[in-house]
């Protein structure tokens, strides 16, 4: 079964060859995209369910042996989050073939969007730390197209930001990759576990926190979060949608991979975690809450939501860590499908603009609804999956006695409820406030959505109601992961067996 | 030896952020490049320098560490992509806004001055509405 690990990544760069080269008819490239994502959503299933029983999978690139060559390995970590990756993925590329403005009218669209599927899978299952690079710079690239497709100026100018932070944390990570290597020797990440264990203490700190400052900057967390909300807006619905799912939590996974695999237990920044989580938290909450756009809204709240994953993590608790498996899943989810309603309120007013959208629940009843669950779920409110993944953050929290960024947590819990509704309220409740006023930026409204916009929609928030009906099945493979993730030696073994 | 690649490597970290901190692109891109320059350098400082390069064969030992270089050179490739996305963009920038310098955010200064935005939307309203009266 070893060929499944390298699939998720080979596969999807020849279909983004063979997209360029049927370019001239669209039909063909969306036929190659859909197979492509669909075949993808089969491999990692089946992946899951392999290394769920059997253990982490190892394939060495070319038959180089571990220290040499480059190795890819999924264990229940990455297996389980490039299924949920390449769900999200054919929902929102499904989506943007719909969509009127986005996908229709460039012809490299559905290849770079390819490029950023086969990224983020090797981003997820690679076991060697210069390759976690290139998977990164892979992914970027893709997003920086991706971001830009529509050359309009302020896509170029938020696009630039992007694209200039990105950078500098590449080039960041390839400065630690550099004193990794002139410390250790190595870029294995099995072999770096071993190796780092015998560098001098304040060493195995300093790398910890160069590290966490590289994938912060992914990950958008305090106070490296400011590029987020500025960029992701100005992209097309279902770019933004992909970027809030998936490329943040890359970042995070990053952040959990490197802490848990690489540092032994006396070197990790728990105390800065926590504290960056706590300020993440109520930072990003008070941002949306002083928005007016709903994309903008969205955004902030995705760095609100990082934090939590970063507590989570910060308590380096099998609890903790399994929490924040489980909220992973869960967010790369309800937060997709959020972006996705926020497309369709886009698509049938032609604003996104909360003081110019109004009365949508009489013309809408039915995005209402789903807007209503997905965005109850994101504050937490049970019986949805937002409420079991908060609960078990705070149980482990309350476990591992940081009560104070435990009520933290709660309290910007009860803002994001707030964010949440004021959107409801706005968007879907109270008439426009100022419909006819600085137009524009307002394009005519559409009416109603295509089939093929509402259709993944309709799937995604079904899945997030599924993640929370089947929390315990999840739940359990996530406190597994936890353990594995807690206790390397597995991993380690299955590096660098001989 | 190592001193001197260090001392480059500084020097290259140090004017590259500065020239990253200026209001205009074109100064962004080049302090970006600088940048990168710092970070390669510094890797190929790591592992055994200042040897051959591994060709033909010999003793291990004799050579210079080939991983090193490898890495480099795949950092150099990524960042020459990206640089010349940047400098297309940085055009793309220039033939939209005859302007070289980052424009500030519009949403953001909204914000900001939220009061002031919607006082100087009721202006012009009015001022719109005087005009179609007159």
């Amino acid at each position: 079964m070893n060929w499944l690990v390298p699939t998720p990544v080979v596969l999807p760069l020849i279909g983004a060859g063979v997209s360029i080269l049927v370019g001239r008819s669209r039909l063909a490239q969306r036929v190659v995209g859909i197979t492509v994502l669909s075949l993808l959503v089969a491999v990692a299933a089946v992946l899951v369910v392999v290394v769920d029983r059997d253990g982490p999978v190892v394939v060495e690139a070319g038959g180089w042996a571990a220290p040499m060559g480059i190795t890819l390995i999924a264990d229940r970590l990455a297996a389980v989050l490039v299924l949920v990756a390449e769900v999200t993925m054919l929902a929102v590329l499904i989506y943007a073939i719909g969509e009127p403005r986005t996908e229709r009218n460039h012809v490299g669209f559905q290849s770079a969007y390819l490029v950023l599927a086969a990224g983020v899978a090797a981003s997820f299952l690679t076991g060697d730390l210069f390759n976690l690079f290139v998977a990164f710079e892979m992914m970027l690239t893709a997003s920086y197209v991706l971001l830009t497709l529509g050359g309009r100026h302020d896509q170029v100018r938020s696009g630039m930001t992007y694209i200039v932070i990105s950078l500098i944390a590449s080039t960041l990570f390839v400065t630690a990759l550099a004193l990794l290597y002139s410390a250790t020797g190595t870029v294995n990440m099995a072999q770096l576990a071993q190796r780092i264990a015998e560098l001098p203490n304040g060493v195995q700190t300093a790398f910890a926190v160069l590290l966490l400052v590289v994938f912060g900057i992914k990950a958008a967390i305090f106070p490296l979060f400011f590029w987020l909300p500025d960029s992701y807006p100005t992209a097309p619905s279902p770019i933004t949608a992909v970027f809030a799912g998936i490329l943040t939590k890359v970042g995070v996974y990053a952040i959990i991979r490197t802490q848990l695999v690489l540092f032994p237990d006396g070197a990790r920044p728990a105390t800065l975690l926590l504290a960056t989580a706590a300020v993440t938290m109520v930072v990003g909450v008070l941002g949306a809450l002083a928005q007016d756009d709903l994309k903008r809204i969205l955004s902030f709240t995705i760095v609100s939501q990082i934090g939590y994953m970063v507590m989570g993590l910060g308590f380096f608790t099998t609890a903790g860590v399994a929490a924040v498996v489980y909220s992973l899943v869960h967010h790369i989810v309800v937060k997709t499908a959020l972006f996705l309603i926020g497309g369709v309120i886009d698509h049938t007013s032609g604003t996104s603009r909360l003081s110019e959208v109004g009365d949508l629940v009489r013309t809408a009843p039915r995005l209402a609804a789903m807007f209503l669950i997905a965005a109850l779920s994101l504050a937490g409110i049970p019986p949805l999956s937002g409420f079991i993944s908060k609960y078990a953050l705070v149980d482990a929290g309350v476990a591992a006695h940081h009560l104070p960024v435990v009520a933290v947590s709660l309290v910007v819990s009860l803002l994001t409820l707030f964010s949440m509704i004021r959107i409801w309220s706005a968007v879907f409740w109270s008439p426009a406030e100022q419909s006819a006023g600085d137009a524009g930026v307002r394009r005519p409204p559409a009416g109603s959505a295509p089939l093929a916009m509402m259709l993944p929609t309709v799937a995604l928030v079904a899945c997030s109601i599924a993640v929370a009906v089947a929390a315990g099945p999840i739940y359990a493979f996530s406190q597994r992961t936890a353990r594995d993730l807690l206790d390397p030696s597995s991993y380690i073994t299955a590096v660098t067996r001989p | 030896m190592t001193v001197t690649l260090a001392g480059v490597a500084a020097v290259l970290f140090g004017v590259g952020s500065y020239l990253l901190l200026q209001r205009t692109l074109s100064r962004i891109i080049i302090g970006l490049g600088l940048l990168t320059h710092g970070a390669n350098i510094l890797l190929i400082t790591a592992g055994r320098r200042g040897r051959p390069a591994l060709v033909g064969r010999g003793d291990p030992g004799t050579f210079a560490d080939p991983l090193p270089q490898a890495l480099a050179l795949t950092a150099i490739v990524i960042t020459f992509g990206v640089t010349s996305l940047l400098l297309a963009l940085a055009y793309r920038s220039w033939l939209l806004t005859r302007d070289d310098e980052v424009q500030d955010d519009v949403i953001d200064r909204a914000v900001a001055r939220h009061d002031a935005v919607e006082e100087e939307i009721a202006d012009q309203r009015e001022l719109v509405a005087s005009e179609e009266a007159g």
